[in-house]
Formats: structure tokens, sequence, C-alpha cells
């Protein structure tokens, strides 16, 4: 029986009254909900505030570059399709610096788990603006206000079929842990964009200015109705829907590949019989 | 190498002089001739002007020729472009339309022997007769070519190949045919980038991710092929970024993992290297040379690129780089390279370029049986003390243990880290694992393959090179040892680390000292003086695209133009 201590607890290098703190108690909560035992679960983070999550909790981890994560995640999955594994950092990370990413991990719809920590800036290097921040946020790179319209991860996702679209919000907890464990059941590409505050960096977007908006998509929603996912993916305003918005069953990239049905790639013999088969090709 | 003979197929792309070019490669090595295989070619799909030169003796060779003895023009370009590069005995194949003199060009009629679709195939029966293969060898190679897919195809294949040998051979020309192979043994006809896919397979390759780059592409497309039947994931990546940082996921997981690019596409890789360097991952890294700077010329072959695999990736951190020679390394030097990065951890480099890359060679590999493991048994260590990833060692190595196989948790970070892998600010650990890291260096340098010498010690030439210019090297030197010079060379396959131990008395003993290398700066030397203090003043330096040859070393040298 797994437990929430199993996951451990420990001091973190964040601001009090940070959104990352109930993010990491729900992906915990999930964790736990889905009775993985921490040594079957790999995250993967890039660099950012969120990406330093996976660091307060017992698990595998691969800490790698900035907007990365995605490929590092795919590239473990693809030699242990056994593992669970959890992608899991900022903004930046994801929409920006590893942008192209974002796209390719949607078309593969490889079996990962995207934890997206949205805060609508750079929170690391001290408030920029980031790819959601809106337009006219005005910060000390943009003094003049973000000239850019802001990227919609969500519409973006849903209008690409990603197979599982969800939005969550760092002051719903619960729904969150939800959202984050049906992401981890599901298989194939799942993400989570989680809304937060960033009490430091963002004065606009304010724990007030979610928790004012932010509203659960009713219990008769049906998520597999792609334009009406669609439209649901749009909306963002005075109100913002949160839930699953979106899901499909295309098959998981890793069914592609003869190679992962015996199982994980390390430990597996060269075959040199066949080797010498193939060579003889060159004869 | 008293007896070879070069044969120069020139065409547009799109004449399948590639086809006809390898055809007749396969039909010299199954008759037991070795063979150095030199492909020009531009970047277009079609047109444009493209050759595919073939070297060929019943003695080993090593390397390229100028002169051509026998130039199979497919268009009129062709003879325009080469008719002068033709040895004073050498002989002209084209079409019976071209206003050549009768006594050096064997005019074929191509209309009336084939239609054009199977004209590159009336090309190769003429040459075939010609050059005395045996009609039923060069047809088995047809067909082993072809395949058994579209039976129609082969038939009229091999009736053009019938009717063209038989035209050629009632023909009065006087063509010195080479002499049969002393020891016709069958040998594998393979590229340099084969080589490598070879090797690497054989050491337990399960990963590659690549993004197509000119002249990397054939290494992806090659292990794309042979991926059901040996157990591999090959996977095409939205970019180079991508394609090392898959790599590296994938070797975190434990599967060893290969990445090939040329040097544009490197560039893009050098953060990824520098992350392999963190966070101690074993990583494989080919990258395939051509001239640059920026897109450069694509399709050609430069040896440019040693300073920025040298120097890539930001921090400091141990690696190695191999430059493979010939085919042969190009297996041999990878299997090291996968040994190397799993036994140590972290990325090893092996440096090829468009001509070795693309060369054909007869080679034969080592025997599969007698070849050890490369790979290190996967470990799980008791769970009942916490696994520390980057235990601080005597050698600066840690044991390495996979997530997922075991109870224990495996974390690493590209940032500065304690032991457990987790990331710190304190300055002391942060000297400790930088010596942890560089540790690993000294144990690299043991097992350095050292620099091949050939020839007598305190010669009064010694030419220095690296990489695939080995057997020009060697046969411009063989050619002046012939004409009474004391000639040596001093051959690098592994070009970092360099043990100054290993050479330095070597090139302080020879009278002259000359780099050969297909750069514009000489890196090789600059290394070496780096390294050492040493000074090679005199440089033979080839930056136009083309491979080194014998006789372009031979013109460079001063004195002997």
């Amino acid at each position: 029986m797994v437990t929430v201590k199993d996951y451990g607890s420990y001091a973190t290098a964040w601001c009090p009254g940070c959104g990352n703190f109930s993010i990491l108690e729900a992906v915990k909560q999930a964790l736990v909900a889905s009775q993985l035992k921490p040594h079957q679960v790999l995250f993967v983070s890039g660099i950012g505030q969120a990406a330093k999550a996976p660091h307060y909790m017992n698990v595998n981890l691969f800490d790698g570059l900035h907007g990365r994560s995605l490929p590092v995640a795919t590239g473990a999955k693809l030699a242990n399709p056994g593992l669970t594994v959890i992608v899991e950092s900022g903004d930046g990370c994801n929409y920006g610096e590893g942008g192209n990413h974002f796209l390719a991990a949607i078309r593969r719809n490889i079996d990962l788990t995207l934890l997206v920590h949205n805060n609508q800036g750079y929170g690391l290097t001290k408030g920029q603006a980031s790819p959601t921040s809106a337009t006219g946020f005005i910060t000390k790179a943009q003094p003049k206000g973000a000239a850019q319209a802001p990227f919609n991860p969500v519409a973006v996702a849903v209008a690409m079929q990603a197979s599982f679209v969800a939005r969550g919000f760092s002051g719903n907890e619960v729904h969150l842990a939800g959202l984050v464990q049906q992401a981890i059941a599901h298989r194939g590409l799942s993400l989570v964009d989680i809304l937060q505050p960033c009490v430091s960096f963002n004065k606009v977007n304010t724990f007030s200015w979610y928790k004012k908006r932010c509203q659960e998509i009713p219990a008769d929603y049906d998520p597999t109705d792609w334009e009406a996912a669609m439209k649901v993916a749009e909306k963002w305003g005075e109100t913002i829907p949160l839930g699953v918005i979106y899901r499909n069953h295309r098959p998981a990239f890793e069914d592609y590949f003869t190679a992962l049905k015996q199982g994980p790639l390390a430990g597996q013999k060269v075959d040199m019989k066949m080797l010498r088969e193939i060579l003889e090709e060159y004869r | 190498m008293e007896k070879t003979l070069n044969i120069l197929i020139g065409g547009e792309a799109g004449q399948g002089l590639v086809t006809v070019g390898e055809i007749l490669a396969k039909s010299f090595v199954r008759s037991g001739y070795f063979l150095v295989v030199t492909q020009s070619y531009q970047s277009r799909i079609r047109g444009g002007h493209n050759t595919f030169a073939l070297r060929v003796s019943p003695e080993e060779i090593y390397a390229p020729q100028e002169p051509v003895d026998l130039l199979v023009a497919l268009n009129d370009e062709t003879l325009t472009l080469y008719q002068n590069e033709l040895s004073p005995q050498g002989r002209i194949v084209a079409d019976q339309g071209c206003t050549l003199p009768e006594e050096n060009c064997l005019k074929v009629p191509y209309g009336h022997l084939a239609s054009d679709k199977f004209s590159n195939i009336a090309a190769l029966g003429v040459v075939c007769a010609l050059l005395g293969l045996d009609e039923g060898l060069v047809g088995g190679t047809l067909e082993h070519f072809f395949g058994k897919k579209t039976p129609g195809l082969a038939e009229e294949n091999r009736r053009v190949l019938e009717k063209a040998f038989r035209w050629a051979s009632a023909q009065s020309v006087s063509f010195e045919k080479l002499p049969p192979s002393p020891n016709p043994v069958s040998r594998l006809m393979i590229q340099g980038n084969e080589a490598i896919v070879l090797g690497a397979i054989s050491a337990g390759l399960k990963f590659y991710s690549f993004y197509p780059m000119t002249p990397s592409t054939s290494i992806g497309l090659t292990l794309a092929r042979f991926a059901e039947k040996m157990g591999l994931v090959v996977e095409q990546a939205e970019d180079e970024i991508a394609a090392i940082n898959l790599a590296l996921g994938a070797s975190f997981a434990g599967a060893p993992s290969m990445v090939a690019t040329s040097g544009g596409g490197f560039a893009l890789m050098g953060e990824g290297v520098s992350l392999a360097g963190m966070t101690e991952t074993p990583i494989v890294i080919v990258i395939a040379q051509r001239p640059g700077p920026a897109t450069g010329l694509p399709t050609r072959t430069e040896q440019g690129d040693l300073n920025f695999v040298l120097y890539s990736g930001h921090g400091e951190f141990p690696r190695a780089v191999f430059a493979p020679g010939t085919v042969r390394e190009g297996f041999t030097l990878t299997r090291q390279a996968f040994a190397l990065a799993e036994k140590y951890q972290g990325p090893v480099f092996i440096l090829t370029d468009q001509f070795l890359s693309d060369s054909y060679r007869a080679a034969e590999l080592p025997e599969l049986e007698t070849l050890p493991p490369v790979g290190l048994p996967i470990q799980t260590a008791p769970s009942n003390q916490p696994y520390q990833r980057f235990a601080l060692t005597e050698n600066g190595v840690s044991t390495r243990l996979l997530p997922g196989w075991s109870e224990n948790l495996v974390v690493a970070g590209s940032d500065e880290h304690t032991e457990d892998g987790h990331l710190t600010e304190d300055l002391s650990v942060r000297q400790l694992m930088v010596k942890k890291r560089l540790k690993k260096m000294e144990e690299i340098r043991r097992e350095v393959v050292p620099p091949e010498f050939q020839g007598e010690r305190e010669p009064d030439l010694l030419l220095v090179s690296w990489g695939s210019s080995k057997g020009a090297v060697w046969e411009a030197a063989a050619k002046m040892k012939s004409a009474g010079k004391r000639v040596a060379t001093l051959h690098f396959s592994q070009v970092w680390p360099i043990i100054q131990e290993q050479f330095l008395g070597i090139l302080q003993e020879a009278g002259q000292t000359v780099c050969v290398e297909g750069n514009a700066t000489g890196q090789l030397a600059g290394l070496i003086r780096l390294e050492t203090g040493f000074e090679i003043k005199k440089r033979i330096n080839r930056y136009d695209g083309l491979p080194i040859t014998p006789e372009f070393i031979l013109r460079e040298l001063p004195g002997t133009k």
C-alpha cells in the first residue's frame, strides 16, 4: 500500500504562497491514488521554478536542460516502456524554449504525462513575459507591455488532437489531483496545463484573479466531442474552464516499435546470428 | 599497389550512375579485387554533375587516385570535365554521337542496345566486357541488387546486359585488363557509414535518433532498415536538439544510444553534449564532416570540425574522439567508442567525413564470435541504503543503476549536484564534483589508441595525419619510398586525448615533419603544438571539398613537382 509518506517531504526553494506547493501536493496525491511505487515513476524536468518540483519527492528523476524535458522523457519511455514517465516543468520551458518538442510529442502521442505549471511569466529569471503572458503584460523586459499574443496551449493541443488535454488550477488541489491521476492512467500524451499564481512577479494574474474565473466543466460535458472541445479550449477571459477538455484513443507511439514488445531495451542481447546474416548481405 | 585501375563514371543525377557504380564495384569485390570508391555529387536530386570513381586492384589499396584509366561518360559534360584527367593509356566509353577521335574512345550505340531507361545498364555491360569481368557474375550481382520485387525489370536488365556484353566483346579495342586476383576471396563491400552502423549494432546499440543531414543520413537509413531484425528503436527527431536529448533519455533508462549528424546539426547538439558530461550519461556521437562554415558545401568532404568537436559543449568534462582512417576502423573504433562511453559514462565522438562515409571498400571485419561483449551487466544494488548516482570514488566512476530496475531511486541533474543527484549550491561539493568528473579523463587517457607509425625511425620526412586521409598519406609515402626516399607516416585514429609519450620522440627525430589535413588551418598540427609544444611547420591542407589523394600530397610537397 503506497502512502503519501513514501514520496517524502522536503524543504523547498520557493516563495511563500507560491502555487507550486499545492501542485506538488496534488501530484503526490495522484501518485498515491494511482498506487505507483516511487521507483516505478520517472520524472523528467527542465529549468525553472516548476522544474524543481520533482526534487522535492522520492522519485527517479532526470532534471535536464531548459525546454528539453519532452525529448529526454520520450527517449526514456522508448527505452523502458514499463516506466511511468512524467514531465513536469513550466510554461517557459514547455511552450517557449521547447515549443517544437511540444508539437512533436503531441504528434507522436507517446505515453507521457505532461504537467505544465503555467503562471504566465518567468519566475526563475525574475519576471519576464512568457509565451502565455497576456498582451500588454508589463515587465522590466517588456516595459511597454508584451506585444505578442499569448499562446493557448490547450487550444493548440486540442486542435492537434492530442489524446488527453486538461486544465487545472493550483487553487483547486483536489480537482487537480484527480486530473493528474486521470492523465497518468491515460495511455498516450496527456497534457495537464496547470494555472498558478506567481506571488513575486505576476501582480496581474493573482490567486484571486484565477479564483474568480476558474470554473469546473459541467459533469455532463463530453470530452470526446472534438468540435465542442475546440470551443471550450478557446474560452479564456471572464471564465476559464477547468477539467478534462478533450480525449481520444489514438494508439500510443511506443506500440509502433517491434523491439519494445520484448520489454525494456536495456539488457536485450545482440542477436549475433542475425547480425551475421545481415553481414552476408554485404558480400 | 603496382597494378591498379581507376574507373570514373560521370553523369547527371537521375541517370542511374550510382546504380551502375555500385553493381560494378560489387562485381569487382565478388571477383576478389580490392577497391576504393570516391563519390562526388551535387546537392540536388536531378541534373547537376556527379561522379562515381572506383579504383580497383588485385592487391590491397587505401586511397583514391586522380588520373583516370577508364572514363565512362553517361553525358557530354563528363567528357568536357574529365577528358583532361585521362592517364596516358586511358580510354573513354561514350555515346556514339560524341566527336572524340576513335583511337582512345569506344563509341557505344546506346540507342540500339537499350531504351533510355536502361542505358545505364548497357554502359555497365560494355564496361564489364571491356574489363574482362565474368558475365554470369555481373548478371548475378545485378539480380542481387534489384532483388526479385519486379521480375519484369530484372529480365529487361539481364537482356540489356547480355546485349551490351555481346556488342562490346565484338569490338576491337586495346584495353589492358587487370590481372586476375591472386586470391579471389569474396570480401564485404561496405561504406564508412555502414561500418559505423555494423560496429554500433555489434556493440549493443539499441537506440538511435537523428535529423537527416548529409553526409550522415545513411547511418539512420541503414539502422532503420535493420531495426526490426536487430531489435532497435530508430527515431527521426523533430530537430538535432531533440535527437541528442532523446538519445540521452534512452541512455539514462539503459539503452546504449547513438546520434549522428554533420557540423551544422552538431552545433545544435552542443548543449546536449554538455548535459551528457554533467549527468555522466553514455552516448556515442558521430559527426560526418562536410565543408563549413554554415551550410558550406553540403555534399563535399572536409576535416574541418576537429576543433569544434574538441571544444563542443560548455564547461569542463571528459571526452574521447575517434577518427577512423579506414572502413574497418569505422567498425572497430565504433565498438571502442561504445565501450568507453559505457565505462566512463559520458560523450564519445566519432569523426568521419563525406569521403570516408560514402567510400565503398572491400573489407573484412573481425569475426563476430571473437568480439568481446561491450556492455556492462545491469546492476541492482541492495535497496536498504539510499543509492547515490554520483558517489565520489577513487577513479571518478560511480556505479550506474537504471531507473525502474530496482527500488533504488536514480536521480541525475544538469545543475551541479550532490552525490545523490539533487541540485546544490554548496561550493565545496562543486569542487569535489569537478574533480570527480575530470578524474575519469585519467582513465580515458590510459586506454588511448596510440598513433600508428609506419616506416623506419629517424626518417628524412615524416607525414602526420588523422582520420580519412590515412590511405592517401600511406600511398604517397610508399611512392616516395619506392623512389628511394626515407619517408615515414604517423597517423592518429584517436585525436583526443593524445598522449605525447606515444609520439613526441617520433616527431622530434624526423628530419622534416609535414602535417596533412583536409582543412585550411591545420587543426591537428595546432592540437599537437598545444599539447606538446612541438610545432609542425610544414602543412599540406586541402579545403576545396575534395578528398586528399596521394597525387595531391606529392604535388604539394616541396621539390616534388
